[in-house]
């Protein structure tokens, strides 16, 4: 399996706070990881690491080293292409206050792309992938705030993918959209894992079951374990926390 | 217990009325101020006063005993030069400052800032137009080799001064009110400092920034003693800005307390204010049109 993202010995201080102790695992090329844990331990922390929006957050401070494809991301000059390498999808579904057309044009037209045509198509396919593209196809100028939950989380996705990211965060996504809709997400995530690699941080022990190849347990900053789902949801994973975690014994 | 919950529904009711009393009597002082004036000019306006000329003829002559002119057309035109001028400072600079105090700024910088900023606001305006009158003055005879330094320029620069508070203050709230998340997101899809404050910020706020440009322009329209004393007094058409004019609001000034009440002089005076109430109404009619056309969008 080809790493795609190495992470090593990374330690995140919010003030007097750690949030990550000290955590190394790898992410493969092409595989959906998942990463569980309770709230506050640490999860959404990695993710803002990987993009370096951590940055924008005063008092953080960070230890360790990310790579991606070899690269280690802190001597990265250009923060924003590495921004581009890289989807996010956040808890809450952020349409930004812009026509639907325009909310997934706006990374593509941030990165210079200028042309009406391509611009029209690449909006049309990320909104194929992300399974919104039949319900607003007839009114892509309306305001994107203007859709319903789930509608506007799908439309977060569309636009992480329409800079054409090689990796995708999901944040806990699934947390204001209903099971129906969850489903159709998953589905659309199963279809991208050939094109890129995905990230899937969530509240939901089963949905990690179902969607990952992988998955990461991770408690109060620390990784407690990290393996295939089989391992990880088996009956005698490596650590005997994983499995009360996994089985519902607490947290 | 029967009591205590009786007691209650009283006190409630008491509270309500205060509360409603409250909010209706804002309507019932602006209703009254426009009646007063209303009242005090009605006369002249109806019987006497030609409004055609009055509101095309640059003459200015009321004290005149030969040939009397009431034409505003000088003073609006006046008004109308120093507001758009000082709009012409304010505008970017107010916009300016508040987006870089509200997404560039440190959190201790920005305290200071606000507090420097609020006490620009809190300077009289007596103070600005003696700054006007004194430094100002000065300055642009000495940079524009003109022969008088009280001007649409210096009006315009002063009323700015006075304004810019204004405009940071509401807009930095404004921008305040775009939440975080909008932020987050547009940086995290790759947009560059400016490309989130253009695309995503001005857009998401731009109602509240409207509001402050609004309320900027009022300020400017409505100011009276700065602009008296900056502006050089005297009715003419300006030609550029470095000519001396009057405006509306100087006018009422300077020559209610000569007018003897209830002369046509005197109407004509509070006639003026009539006209500025209009003005101000317009451009809030305007800007909640303008509001809601954003809003329905």
């Amino acid at each position: 399996m080809a790493k795609k993202i190495e992470i090593s010995n990374l330690r995140v201080r919010y003030g007097q706070k750690e949030a990550l102790k000290g955590v190394s695992f790898d992410v493969h090329k092409n595989e959906i990881l998942g990463v569980v844990g309770p709230a506050q331990s640490g999860k959404t922390t990695l993710l803002k690491v990987i993009n370096r929006t951590i940055e924008f957050i005063p008092g953080a401070r960070v230890e360790g080293t990310v790579t991606i494809d070899g690269d280690n991301i802190q001597s990265i000059k250009n923060v924003n292409e590495l921004r581009r390498k890289i989807g996010m999808v956040f808890p809450l579904p952020v349409g930004l206050p812009l026509s639907i057309y325009d909310n997934v044009a706006f990374a593509p037209r941030a990165a210079g792309l200028r042309d009406k045509s391509k611009l029209d198509e690449l909006v049309e396919r990320c909104l194929i992938q992300s399974a919104l593209w039949d319900e607003v196809k007839d009114r892509l100028d309306s305001l994107g705030t203007k859709l319903s939950g789930g509608q506007q989380q799908r439309l977060t996705i569309a636009r992480a993918l329409s800079h054409q990211p090689e990796i995708l965060c999901l944040d806990e996504f699934s947390i204001a959209v209903d099971p129906v809709t969850t489903m159709r997400i998953e589905d659309v995530l199963k279809e991208l894992r050939s094109e890129v690699t995905i990230i899937l941080v969530t509240n939901l022990v089963q949905q990690a079951r179902r969607l990952c190849n992988r998955t990461a347990f991770i408690l109060n900053g620390d990784l407690i374990e990290i393996d295939s789902n089989e391992v990880m949801f088996s009956d005698n994973p490596a650590q005997k926390m994983t499995y009360d975690y996994v089985h519902g014994n607490f947290g | 217990m029967i009591n205590r919950s009786r007691l209650e529904s009283v006190t409630e009711r008491i509270i309500e009325g205060i509360i409603r009393f409250c909010g209706f009597s804002a309507i019932l002082f602006v209703f009254g101020i426009f009646f007063f004036v209303f009242r005090e000019g009605s006369g002249f306006l109806f019987s006497g006063l030609d409004i055609g000329q009055f509101l095309t003829s640059p003459e200015w002559f009321p004290t005149s005993v030969s040939n009397k002119r009431y034409g505003v057309l000088a003073l609006l035109a006046g008004t109308a030069s120093v507001t758009a001028l000082s709009m012409a400072i304010a505008v970017p600079f107010g916009l300016g400052a508040a987006i870089f105090v509200s997404e560039f700024c440190g959190p201790k910088l920005k305290e200071t800032f606000k507090i420097v900023i609020e006490l620009l606001a809190a300077i009289p305006s007596v103070v600005w137009g003696f700054i006007g009158l004194t430094v100002m003055n000065g300055v642009i005879i000495d940079l524009f080799d003109a022969p008088i330094g009280l001007t649409v320029l210096n009006g315009g620069i002063i009323l700015a001064l006075m304004s810019v508070p204004i405009i940071v203050s509401i807009g930095e709230d404004a921008l305040k009110a775009v939440p975080d998340s909008y932020r987050e997101a547009a940086e995290a899809l790759g947009a560059t400092r400016w490309q989130v404050i253009y695309r995503v910020l001005l857009p998401a706020g731009k109602n509240g920034l409207l509001a402050a440009v609004l309320l900027g322009i009022g300020r400017a329209v409505g100011e009276t003693m700065a602009v008296l004393m900056a502006t050089g007094h005297s009715v003419q058409f300006p030609s550029n800005i470095l000519d001396s004019v009057r405006t509306l609001t100087a006018t009422i000034a300077a020559e209610l307390g000569e007018a003897p009440v209830g002369s046509d002089h005197y109407q004509v005076l509070f006639i003026i204010g009539i006209l500025l109430f209009t003005i101000t109404f317009i451009v809030n009619l305007a800007s909640d049109l303008v509001v809601k056309g954003i809003r329905n969008k």
